[in-house]
Parts: structure tokens; sequence; C-alpha cells
């Protein structure tokens, strides 16, 4: 025999059946003890959509991007998380905020589009640590299934948070506990 | 006029009674689909439907439901009568074996008719169902063939050499019961339980061979080769679609509710509930008969959770060694059982 | 005309039709289909004539088990019209010189027995029933029930001696 990777490795047994073993009815019996057994235990299962099981406290899910307590987005589209990215999965455009566009956006620099292909995404959470100004966060959600692989591509509007002001309610769940305003500052 | 002078009451009892046992057949059969999947749940630690009405018990009318409104295939290559009969055959060899079990005890009406909660108490008794279960088999034949498909095809004739195989150490397990009874009538055989305590004490070895049989002769796993899904892709209905593909779905559970039913009535007393003596309770004929039903019932029910627990707990044989379990094991068991009987009831009767 | 009268006109004609049909279909599985036919219009014979158990066993042994292998051989051969070899023209005429001597036989043996003075027992006699039956095979006829088997036993030995051979 190989090296064994643990010790709980069993040898087969290959010696042939005896009498009692080739009706098979002994061992049946004990088979149908095990599967008895099962229908008293716990479940495995929940039920899905009314029960849900709580993620972990470093579970990574889909992105949203942040906004501060007045509502502006925190990205300025430097690019860091697109080169943090090891699966390349974050493109972004740059644009210059306009005079009378500061209640949109925090800095004088935003992200004009930013997409995110959850197919190619690892869910790795690098490109959280490499925001400087706190922009994007893992969530406790994950994709939902989609039908085609465009779905999968999340543009801006399906990333940014709600509006902490207009819709407080859809930013509350949206946050979940997890996404701090403005950490960092 | 002769057509005339039949007893209109009889032929009204006799419809009613076999409305009756259709509409329990597929009642059952309804629910050991659910049971099947809920039971398959519960082993594997699922929870199993739980969708449709509260606990799920719905679940079988959606099935059906779904089954009725699928489209309906039939291959341009296919006999297209054949291609019908093969469902048809299959439902209706399955409700025909239920005509000769005695469901309860005979009710006796106020002005003193005893009427039989039996369809047709034959002679042949058992033999009848042993000649229904082997024409059963064309209903998997002329289905598989007239696909005109190869695993169909392949799959029909596992199921048929399977069925043909199993008879036999069924008959003869149930030959050392006969013995025993002395008739073939299923009312003579519950009745002579009643007094002197169920077949299953006295011939163990012949229950659990045919048991095996039973399972074997319904296509339920661990035999359910005709079915293989790995091997020939679903087997014998393959081709079939729509509500054909349920009558055969549903073909196979209506022979479990049989084949229970007629295990329950040949080896458990059908009928009687054991260690007490119903007779002395003094209660009304409807009563007497409402219970009778119930226990008969409850021991079906317990056979079908058996077939189920069993589905789910052991693999499926090879073809050699179910050919090998059947001819090499099962029948001379069933020789030897049968000539023990022989010798010992010779020896008491001496 | 009673309801036995009906049964019985029903059941010879489905039995005759189906066996013309037996010969007369072009494909095989077919001839096989419609003889079980012939044998389910034999067993309601039996059972108008209160012969249960010949009629249970007829289903049993010849429609639930000759029939299945018959069958599968046909099944598995494949055989339909176009590969089917056509017959040579002497061996059509040989064949129904055959069929017509076998008829003759028939009509000869039968042309003078007295079937036509005894009436069938429909629906009363009981000597179709498993007890009667069993009574009369193993005291009556004991000699020619156990030949038979003998009978049957070295068909069997026969058909392992055939499977043995390379």
């Amino acid at each position: 025999m190989g090296k064994q990777l643990t010790n709980r490795g069993k040898e087969v047994d290959r010696s042939p059946m005896t009498f009692l073993e080739s009706i098979y009815l002994w061992n049946i019996i004990k088979g149908m003890g095990i599967t008895i057994s099962h229908l008293f235990k716990k479940k495995a299962t929940i039920n899905y959509p009314e029960q849900k099981r709580s993620f972990s406290k470093v579970f990574r899910g889909l992105h949203v991007l942040n906004r501060d307590a007045e509502g502006r987005e925190n990205c300025t589209a430097c690019g860091l998380c697109a080169v943090a990215c090891p699966a390349e999965a974050i493109t972004m455009e740059a644009a210059e905020r306009l005079p009378g566009e500061e209640h949109l956006y925090r800095e004088e620099k935003y992200a004009a589009k930013y997409e995110i292909n959850m197919l190619r995404c690892i869910f790795c959470g690098l490109c959280e640590e490499a925001c400087p100004k706190d922009a994007i966060y893992l969530s406790e959600t994950f994709a939902p299934a989609n039908y085609s692989r465009k779905g999968f591509i999340y543009k801006k509007e399906d990333l940014v948070i709600p509006h902490p002001i207009h819709e407080k309610e859809a930013y509350e769940k949206a946050r979940g506990g997890r996404v701090e305003i403005n950490k960092k500052d | 006029m002769y057509l005339l002078s039949i007893d209109l009451w009889f032929l009204l009892e006799k419809a009613l009674l076999i409305g009756g046992i259709i509409g329990l057949s597929f009642f059952i059969a309804m629910y050991t689909t659910y049971a099947e999947r809920k039971v398959a749940a519960w082993l594997q630690d699922r929870r199993g439907p739980n969708r449709a009405g509260p606990f799920g018990i719905f679940q079988p009318l959606a099935d059906g439901g779904k089954l009725f409104f699928k489209e309906e295939i039939i291959p341009l290559a296919s006999n297209k009568f054949l291609f019908i009969l093969g469902p048809a055959m299959a439902m209706i060899t399955a409700l025909v074996a239920s005509t000769v079990i005695p469901w309860a005890a005979p009710f006796i009406t106020k002005g003193g008719n005893v009427i039989p909660m039996q369809v047709a108490d034959v002679d042949m008794g058992i033999l009848l169902v042993f000649g229904i279960v082997s024409v059963g088999v064309y209903g998997i034949m002329i289905g598989g063939w007239a696909s005109n498909n190869k695993f169909s095809l392949m799959a029909a004739i596992r199921g048929a050499s399977q069925m043909v195989s199993y008879e036999l150490p069924m008959g003869m397990a149930l030959l050392a019961v006969l013995f025993m009874t002395g008739s073939l009538k299923m009312s003579e055989i519950v009745s002579v339980q009643v007094q002197n305590g169920w077949n299953v004490i006295y011939q163990p070895l012949g229950f659990i061979i045919f048991f095996i049989c039973a399972l074997a002769e319904c296509n339920r796993t661990p035999f359910d080769l005709p079915e293989a899904e790995n091997e020939l892709n679903f087997g014998y209905h393959q081709e079939y679609s729509s509500m054909k593909l349920g009558f055969y779905l549903f073909a196979e559970y209506i022979n479990m509710f049989i084949s229970a039913a007629i295990m329950a009535t040949v080896f458990l007393g059908g009928y009687d509930i054991p260690f007490v003596n119903e007779a002395s309770w003094g209660l009304s004929s409807f009563w007497m008969t409402f219970i009778s039903f119930s226990v008969l019932m409850s021991k079906i029910c317990f056979f079908l959770f058996v077939f189920l627990w069993i589905r789910w707990t052991i693999p499926r044989f090879r073809f050699d060694q179910l050919m090998d379990l059947g001819w090499k094991k099962l029948i001379p068991l069933a020789l030897i059982n049968m000539i023990i009987t022989a010798a010992v009831m010779l020896w008491l009767n001496k | 005309m009673g309801i036995t009268q009906i049964l019985f006109w029903f059941l010879s004609i489905a039995a005759i039709f189906s066996a013309l049909m037996v010969i007369s279909s072009k494909n095989p599985v077919h001839s096989v289909l419609w003889l079980i036919v012939t044998f389910f219009s034999i067993s309601g014979h039996y059972i108008v004539l209160n012969a249960q158990f010949l009629a249970i066993v007829n289903v049993i042994v010849y429609a639930g088990a000759i029939m299945v292998l018959f069958l599968f051989v046909i099944m598995l051969m494949n055989l339909n019209k176009e590969s089917e070899p056509q017959k040579h023209k002497w061996l059509r005429i040989a064949g129904a010189v055959a069929g017509g001597c076998l008829l003759l036989v028939f009509v000869a043996a039968l042309k003078d027995t007295d079937i036509k003075h005894q009436q069938a027992l429909v629906n009363t006699g009981n000597i179709g029933l498993i007890k009667n039956l069993g009574k009369e095979l193993f005291t009556t006829y004991v000699v020619p029930f156990e030949i038979s088997s003998i009978l049957f036993l070295s068909a069997m030995v026969g058909a392992v001696v055939i499977g043995k051979k390379e």
C-alpha cells in the first residue's frame, strides 16, 4: 500500500463472500437501520425563502458603491480597485464634476461608468482593501441567478447604495450593518 | 328476458364496490408518490415537497395537473396503436388485480343480507392475481417495443425477463401457504388466519421470498432495472410523455398498493386485528366493517412504507446478480420451503 | 338468448377473428399479440364452462409466459417485411399440402365422435374447480399425469443439454 495521507483509510476487503453475505439479507437490514435512523435526525435543510441562514461576519458578497451621509458618491474613479482586482472584473470611466453637481459627487472627479463583471469576480475583497475613499464594500448578499451573461455585468446603477436621505429604508437595508459611513475620514 | 332477471341490487352493490376500489387505488397511488418524495427527503435529512398546500399535501394534484397539460409526443416511427395500448395495458392490469382482495369484514345489513367487501370471491382467488400479474408484462413489452427505440426495447426485455423469472419463486412461496390453508379463495385464506394466527408466523421464509419477488414484480428498487436511468436512459417509457408517461408511473404505484394488499392478506391476516377476538366486542356491523378496513389499510401502509424505505436504502442490482438471485437462490429456497411445509403438514395430519 | 349464450357467441367470434388475424397479419409482432387475444378468448370460453382453473392456467402459462418468450425472440430478431426472405414456390405448395393434411386428419378424427350429442355443462358443472380437478387428476388420471411430468422433465434436460453445448 502506498503512503496514506490520513489514518482513516481502510483497505478494501476483497475476500470472496461467505454464504451469509451472499444472501445480502443481513447487510440489507443493517443498511436499512442506518437509513431509518436518519428519519429521526435533525434536517440539514431549512425552508429557504422564509428562513435564512445568517451570514458569517466576514462573508464577502455583492459589491456596494458607497455614499456619504449627505448622499454624495464617494468614488473618485482613481482606478486602484481595478488595479488591485486579481480577476480583472472592474472597469470604470472617470469624469470631471461640473458646477452644480456638488450634491451628487463628493470630490471633483467621479466615476461616470463603473462596471463589475460578477462572472469574473472571485469576491476576494481586494478592491475593498485597496479603496482609499471607502467607496466600495462587499455586502452580505450574493449575486442572484440570471438568464444571460449580460445580466451579470453590474452597472453603476446596480451597485450604488440607495440615497441615505431620500430612500432611508432601502439605504439601511442595503447597508446591512456592514457599510460604515466615512470610516476612514 | 334473461338479461332483465339479473339482480339489480347485486349489480349496484358491485358497481359501488368497484368504483370505490378504483378510487381508492388512485388515491393511494397519488399519495404514494407524495410519500415517496417525503420519505426520500426524510431519509436523506431533507424536508421534501412542502410548497403546495400545508405540508405539500396538494403536491400530487400539482404533479398530475402538470402531466395532463404536458405536450403529448408520439414518435413518428413508432407503432401508434401499440404505443397507446402499452400504458393502457399497464394501467388495466394494475387495476384488475384488486378484484379478489377482501377489503374488510363482510357488511351485514339490517335485513340480514351479507354484503362481502370483495368484488369477486372466485374459486381461483390468488391464482387470478398471478394470471393478471403475468399479463402485466405486456404493458411494458408493448410500450417498449412500440417506441421504436433501442433503449426502450432493451429495458422492456429486461423487465419482462425479470418478471417472468420472479413469478416462479413467488408462486412457489405462495404454494407453501396454500398447503396450509387448503384453498385458493382469498376469503378462506383470511378466515383460516383469523382462526389459526397469521401465516407469516408459520411461513417466515416464504414471506421473505414473496416480499422480495413482490419488489421485483413491481419493478421497485433494488430490482428497478427496466427503469435504470443511467444505463438505459429511463427505460421502457423513455419515449413517453404527458399522461401516457403518467399512466406508466401511476401503474407502478397501483401495483405497489395491490401487492402490499396481497401480502397483507396472504401473510398478515388481511383485515384481522391481532391478539384480540373482535367478534366478541359486540359492535354493530358497520363499525366492524369500518375497523377491519382500517386495519387492512394500516397494514398496507406499513408495507408501502417498507417499499419506500427499501428504495432509498438499497442500490440497484446488476442484471446477472438479479438473475442469480432469482434462479439460483430464491427458487431453491422456495422449493425447500415448500417441501418442508408439505412434510410437516403430512406429519401433523397423520 | 341468455347471457351465457351471448358471451359464447362473442368469445367465439373473437377467438376465430383473432386466430385469422394471427395468420394474416404481416408483422410477426402483431401476430403474437393477436395470438394472445386468441388465448384470452379461449380462457373466456373456459370461464363460461365454469372451468376456472383451466382458464387461469391458460392465461398464466400461455398468455403470460410462453407468449412473452415468443415476443422476446421476435422483438430481438427484428423481423419485418423488407428483410423477410422470399420463400420458394415449391416450399409454399408443400406448406399448403401439409396444412391441408392436418386439416383432413382433424376433420376425420372429429367427424365420428359423438361430441354433438353431449351437452357442455355451462355454468353448472364444477369439475373445473380446483379441488375436483385435482382429485380427478391424482386419482383417475394419475398415470398420464405423471407421464406428462416425465415428458416435461425430459424437455428440461434437453434444453439444458442444448444450452451447455458450445
